[in-house]
């Protein structure tokens, strides 16, 4: 995984609760069997009509954002399935930073797996953010947001930005920890399910 | 101290705990199926890693097949490679798998349990959220990602934070136990906390009314849990979850021995903490019916279509979710549930797809014939379900009601086989998840139990079932 750096974009306002991942990438794109290649299919039924043709009225189709890399959002994002392909499309698309009041717990730890960075922050943050439409600087290493003249810090787990920053591998660490594994296996009572 | 019964499994199953990090916790089985598991092969082959414990993985063909005649070729080619992908990542890697054409097959979170794999007490996860089913066996039972899946294959641990306990308490007895279903105990307990009243929580349904519930009836409300943004949902075992995974095919040998000591350990201690508790008395549940896009817009069956303020109750984003719901689901406020009508049944899914689901919805449907305007289904949640359901003559009822009777797999709860709905038809779905185009482009779902399905099938429309039994 690519260490992740500062990120320098403008926002899409994305003002939506309860966004779903099967709006995010509809099931009918689950079939691939690599990670790449999901971005043309994210939030497909939004984005075009049922003839294939582009909707002009959802914001993903304007022009001005097709360079953000920060997705802005409302709260309970990435309900529902655990699909992973989720995160994949959103960050295929180009966005690698999504900001949300909350965010549903399995799309968030699928975030980190894939160098995407979900900030979360209270709503009046979000309402400011939602209005500003310069180029915003996030910098995961000093826990800053900064637009024009103001700033915004966010809190996140030491732990998972770590990770992130460094663009760690989660197995090769897990590795390191074998002999933890081995012991706990020789003491547990994991049964086989083929004794 | 006093320990919930997450708390005592959580505990138990802690390989590596070091201050302010997540823990590392071990897995004891891990449940694969075609769609979000070909990525973490890849993965496993690129760094040249093995799958540390086979013994305690299992791999099954469910959201993908089709559930017409097996016997003749797919049509869909890229669903055909998916399969054909994972028949071959588990004879390279030594998984037992059970196949397409297997007795076995079927969906995920039923064969756990009907095959004994399901263990009180455990950690068990599989790449798909409704894993909190298996929760309802007392098991920490939770969905992954693909790279979770990755790293369980290769480690058999996760790097977990410790969740939090979410206590439900419901107490009370149903007024009807036919016609008012553990479907419509988690439909009302979602409506009240919202789905995502229990983010980062656990979920532990306790109290006489759920004591009072079949294991498959439990297994409906830890299916659930993940709608109500909860990660696992479970239940304590009891004698019912004992009887019940006894004598399977895969029940452990020292069965007795486990189970002395289950009964000793496997419970909240009395006056354990939890970090939130809700109460719901089920003597008032009615019948409920999903009339929104999430789980959480639901209405008694007697009630009306609310108006987006009523539902939202003076939050503004409640208001406008509300607004987009109704003008999807084509819906006006004020508009009586039973006076809905509807194009298709689907009795279905890992949420309500089980033996005695389908017993139940006979029981409505025997002698009677679906609706003119109205096409049904129902698709066995396993081939042991249907193959123990034609042993009942249940195929005969349906297909006599004309329902098509077809083979097991999770079908038109997500559509990704052919099973799904066309733009703007309207179903009485007994799955999980109403959101927009679940079942298919354009389809409105309408989340109900499989009595009210069946009802509803042949009248064409919502009804209070509470009549017709």
């Amino acid at each position: 995984m690519k260490p992740f750096t500062k990120i320098i974009s403008i926002i899409t306002p994305f003002d939506k609760a309860n966004v779903d991942t099967d709006q995010i990438i509809p099931k009918q794109f689950l079939k691939l069997i690599t990670k790449s290649g999901f971005g043309k299919f994210l939030f497909y039924d939004w984005r075009f009509n049922h003839d294939g043709q582009k909707k002009n009225d959802f914001i993903l189709n304007d022009s001005t954002y097709q360079d953000s890399q920060i997705l802005v959002t409302n709260e309970n994002f990435g309900c529902g399935s655990s699909r992973e392909h989720a995160v994949w499309a959103l960050k295929d698309f180009g966005f690698n930073v999504i900001i949300s009041p909350s965010f549903a717990d399995i799309f968030y730890s699928n975030c980190f797996k894939n160098g995407v960075l979900p900030i979360i922050l209270d709503i009046e943050k979000i309402k400011k953010l939602l209005q500003y439409t310069d180029k915003i600087e996030l910098d995961l290493n000093s826990q800053k947001i900064t637009f024009g003249d103001e700033s915004i810090n966010f809190e996140i787990d030491s732990h998972r930005k770590f990770r992130l920053l460094e663009g760690l591998d989660d197995v090769d660490l897990t590795l390191k920890e074998d002999d933890k594994i081995d012991y706990f296996e020789k003491n547990s009572s994991s049964i086989s399910i083929f004794e | 101290m006093t320990e919930t019964l997450f708390e005592k499994i959580w505990n138990s199953h802690i390989v590596v705990e070091r201050e302010n990090e997540p823990s590392l916790i071990y897995i004891d089985r891990h449940l694969i199926h075609e769609v979000t598991s070909p990525q973490a092969f890849d993965g496993l082959r690129v760094n040249q890693r093995n799958v540390r414990r086979p013994d305690l993985t299992v791999a099954t063909i469910d959201h993908n097949v089709p559930t017409t005649d097996r016997s003749l070729p797919m049509i869909d080619e890229t669903s055909s490679t998916q399969i054909q992908t994972l028949e071959k990542n588990c004879k390279d890697f030594g998984i037992k798998l059970f196949g397409i054409n297997d007795p076995n097959q079927g969906i995920v979170h039923v064969i756990g349990p009907q095959l004994g794999i399901t263990l009180p007490g455990s950690t068990i996860v599989c790449g798909d959220s409704h894993t909190s089913t298996q929760g309802a066996f007392g098991a920490f039972a939770f969905g992954i990602g693909t790279s979770e899946v990755e790293h369980t294959l290769a480690t058999q641990t996760l790097w977990l934070e410790k969740p939090k306990t979410f206590e439900i308490l419901a107490t009370g007895k149903r007024k009807n136990s036919f016609a008012i279903t553990s479907k419509d105990i988690i439909l009302s307990i979602i409506k009240q906390i919202g789905t995502d009243g229990g983010t980062g929580h656990v979920l532990e349904y306790r109290g006489d009314a759920i004591s009072d519930l079949s294991m498959e009836q439990r297994m409906t409300i830890c299916n659930m849990s993940i709608e109500a943004g909860s990660r696992a949902g479970l239940i304590a075992p009891d004698e019912k979850t004992f009887d019940y995974l006894n004598n399977r095919k895969y029940t452990p040998k020292n069965y007795d021995e486990l189970v002395d000591d289950w009964k000793n350990n496997l419970m909240s201690d009395p006056n354990s903490k939890f970090d939130k508790s809700f109460i719901i008395d089920v003597d008032k549940i009615e019948p409920q019916v999903s009339w929104g896009t999430n789980p959480a817009m639901v209405s008694d069956v007697t009630g009306k279509i609310p108006t987006p303020e009523e539902f939202g109750q003076n939050n503004e984003i409640q208001i406008e979710s509300a607004k987009k719901a109704l003008l999807y689901m084509d819906l006006k406020p004020d508009t009586a549930i039973v006076d809905i009508p509807i194009d298709r049944v689907f009795i279905g899914s890992c949420t309500n797809a089980r033996l005695e689901d389908l017993k139940d919805a006979a029981e409505i449907v025997k002698g009677k014939t679906v609706n003119s305007d109205v096409s049904a289904m129902v698709v066995p949640g396993s081939q042991m379900v249907k193959l123990e359901a034609e042993k009942l003559g249940l195929d005969k009822i349906f297909k006599d009601a004309n329902f098509e009777w077809r083979e097991s797999g999770c079908s038109m709860c997500l559509g990704m086989n052919p099973d799904i709905l066309k733009p703007g038809e309207r179903c009485a779905s007994t799955s999980n998840r109403n959101f927009e185009g679940r079942q298919g482009s354009g389809g409105r779902t309408h989340l109900v139990s499989p009595v009210m399905a069946a009802a509803s099938a042949i009248a064409g429309h919502f009804v209070d079932v509470r009549e017709w039994c």
